[in-house]
């Protein structure tokens, strides 16, 4: 069943693999994040986006001829253009999602909007499954890998990929929320609607954007998974994102350091787990972090305590 | 004259009319009749098998219907009804004292099973039911992912992902069910039609009210000195009830059991089958349980056979080989959409339910 083996020699090791992770994690949950801080909707939907974004690249780069192309700097340039492109597809989704199913329930009771993000996800489930097939997909390796090793820990390209590509993200991200005109429109759509209207800020292309980046995060997250595993199916967004919602939960739903913060967090501990008990129960370890994060500190890491709204 | 005979009707029927009672009733004879008259015992299993999904229904009703908690892992409690049973009614927990395992009734194994389940929805609702909404939502969704994984991990008393076999089945009377579905389909009427009183009375009750309360606004039910805890406990541990038995029986009817039949799906299903025919009410609800039952049951399989059949003729190696119950979910995922947004009161609604959602549909949009 289960024994807690020794794993301090693998400490460090098991820590770069979960920093890894986390960093996929961190991207998928900043979705979440934003568009919870902003509608108050769980989209659910959002981890379907995931990897409707691996499948996307997968279909494009089927439309490159990788094998005939060997020099590192060409493949690190499609490489870039896949992600852009994946991304721009999974934003557009993210916002054709947010104008057929949701916006029609912006002010229902918060259980409809919620309902029809469980129906999106599993017709989008179920569009990949029939695109697909039922089975793991393969992702073509195109990109030379090394292996680095420092000390006793050894790490590789596509590792190093994932938390630089997931930083350069969060970094811009950053940027674009607290220093563009169109940031402070969605903090201050997120703040009060009513208010943010009356300021003259159209709130439905605010809301629209914030589907569209959230999304388009999600596509570059689907991308980078696609190439760290080398697989990718059709459910995986499913389990995938409830981690990165856990990981959102966890730093403080709406605050976008917090789902950084949380899908790091989130991300080591499920390798711990792995690493230090078993594969079967990093799933039951994460979700009960969820579970114990929602009954004792509601806020998250770094959320603020807020009063229900009457 | 119906009318008047209808009031001295007793279980709470006196409140429907005439026809309707001559409606429900007629529905009721044909269902009695269908295993004499109906030979093949696929139909007859197919249509047992709703009983679960109503059953299930009705006890997502009371949760989600009535007193407006989303809940979304529901079929924890229905695993931990049938895995309590197996526990005890199987060769699984077999040891040197008790070399064949434990052998308890079926029938006392109904109540207790619901107890137990009843138990497990107050100890994740005592926690959880004070957070807002759509975290409980994620909370109990949490719950539903891990308890079929502690049931498949825990390998050294359930079985792991294979489950428990052998579960013993009902005996009645030196009657033994078995694996003929005719007596379990009388079972699943039986105990749907003692549900379908004691939900008809409960929702009138003092509690029944505390719940609609609870549902249109909490704060101003509480100030109204409705008790929301304790009321919101109630309704979290008789759903669950519901799902218990729902499992029990379940159990035996399969006679094995593994923890994949409990997973999101099956609450995802039963999340459907309720708001398909209407959220809060019982006629809604049985009719939604049963569109969703006989979709998965009867006409997807069905569907498939009319498909390869079609491609045999027309040489479509893809109709040939089409499964179209694995489509299922998408059609419960069109199902949820289209429902929340055109007709979020299902198909039949209850009116109060009606009046909440379009209430606030109306009020100014955000242009």
């Amino acid at each position: 069943m289960f024994e807690i083996h020794n794993c301090a020699p693998q400490f460090i090791q098991q820590l770069i693999n979960g920093v890894a992770l986390g960093g996929l994690y961190a991207l998928i949950a900043l979705g979440y994040t934003m568009v919870y801080g902003i509608i108050e909707l769980i989209n659910f939907a959002h981890g379907d986006v995931y990897t409707l974004g691996s499948f996307i690249s997968l279909s494009i780069l089927g439309l490159i001829p990788l094998a005939t192309i060997s020099n590192p700097t060409v493949l690190g340039l499609i490489a870039l253009a896949v992600i852009i492109l994946a991304a721009l597809l999974c934003g557009i989704i993210g916002v054709l999602i947010e104008r057929l199913a949701y916006r029609r329930l912006r002010n229902a009771p918060r259980l409809a909007p919620l309902i029809t993000a469980i129906g999106v996800s599993l017709i989008l489930e179920n569009i990949m499954q029939i695109w697909k097939g039922n089975s793991e997909v393969s992702f073509p390796q195109f990109l030379p890998d090394h292996w680095h090793q420092i000390g006793g820990v050894r790490f590789d390209d596509r590792s190093l990929m994932v938390v630089v590509v997931s930083l350069v993200c969060m970094i811009l991200l950053n940027f674009f929320v607290f220093h563009t005109k169109l940031g402070k429109a969605m903090r201050a759509t997120a703040q009060d609607r009513d208010a943010a209207q009356l300021m003259g800020i159209n709130v439905n292309s605010t809301i629209a954007w914030t589907f569209f980046i959230g999304s388009a995060l999600a596509g570059v997250a689907g991308f980078i998974s696609g190439m760290y595993y080398g697989t990718t199916f059709f459910l995986n967004g499913y389990q995938a994102g409830l981690k990165a919602f856990t990981a959102a939960v966890l730093g403080g739903i709406g605050n976008i350091t917090g789902a950084m913060l949380g899908g790091f967090v989130i991300g080591i501990i499920e390798t711990m787990t792995s690493g230090c008990i078993s594969d079967q129960w990093s799933e039951v370890a994460v979700f009960a972090i969820l579970i114990l994060t929602l009954v004792f500190r509601p806020s998250g890491l770094l959320g603020q305590q807020l009063p229900e709204k009457v | 004259m119906l009318n008047s005979l209808v009031t001295w009707l007793p279980f709470g029927l006196s409140r429907y009319t005439g026809r309707q009672v001559l409606f429900g009733g007629f529905i009721v004879l044909a269902l009695l009749l269908l295993p004499i008259v109906d030979s093949n015992s696929s139909h007859v299993s197919a249509v047992a098998d709703a009983g679960y999904i109503l059953l299930l229904a009705f006890g997502l009703n009371i949760i989600v219907g009535y007193t407006g908690l989303l809940a979304l892992g529901f079929a924890a409690f229905f695993a931990i009804g049938a895995y309590t049973y197996a526990f005890v009614a199987s060769p699984q927990l077999a040891s040197p004292a008790h070399p064949d395992g434990y052998h308890v009734s079926f029938w006392l194994m109904l109540l207790v099973s619901a107890a137990v389940a009843a138990a497990f929805g107050v100890i994740l609702g005592a926690p959880t039911l004070r957070l807002r909404g759509d975290y409980l939502a994620i909370v109990t969704l949490g719950f539903g992912e891990i308890v079929p994984q502690l049931f498949q991990n825990l390998d050294k008393w359930t079985g792991g992902p294979d489950g428990i076999a052998a579960v013993d089945q009902p005996v009645l009377f030196n009657y033994h069910f078995g694996f003929n579905p005719t007596p379990y389909y009388y079972l699943y009427m039986a105990v749907i039609c003692i549900c379908l009183v004691l939900l008809a009375n409960l929702r009138n009750s003092r509690l029944g009210r505390a719940w609609m309360a609870i549902r249109e606004d909490e704060l101003a039910a509480e100030h109204m000195g409705i008790n929301t805890m304790t009321a919101k406990l109630l309704a979290f541990s008789m759903g669950a009830a519901f799902a218990g038995v729902a499992g029990v029986i379940y159990a035996a009817k399969l006679s094995t059991i593994s923890p994949s039949g409990f997973d999101f799906n099956m609450s995802i299903m039963i999340l459907a089958a309720i708001v398909l025919g209407g959220m809060g009410n019982l006629s809604g609800v049985l009719l939604g349980g049963s569109i969703v039952a006989m979709l998965n049951f009867l006409i997807l399989p069905q569907a498939s056979n009319w498909a390869h059949a079609i491609g045999a003729s027309v040489h479509s190696t893809f109709l040939m080989n089409v499964d179209l119950t694995q489509y299922r979910f998408m059609l419960y995922g069109i199902i949820l959409v289209l429902v929340m947004l055109f007709r979020p009161e299902g198909l039949i609604p209850s009116a109060t339910v009606r009046a909440e959602l379009r209430e606030s549909m109306k009020s100014p949009e955000v242009a």
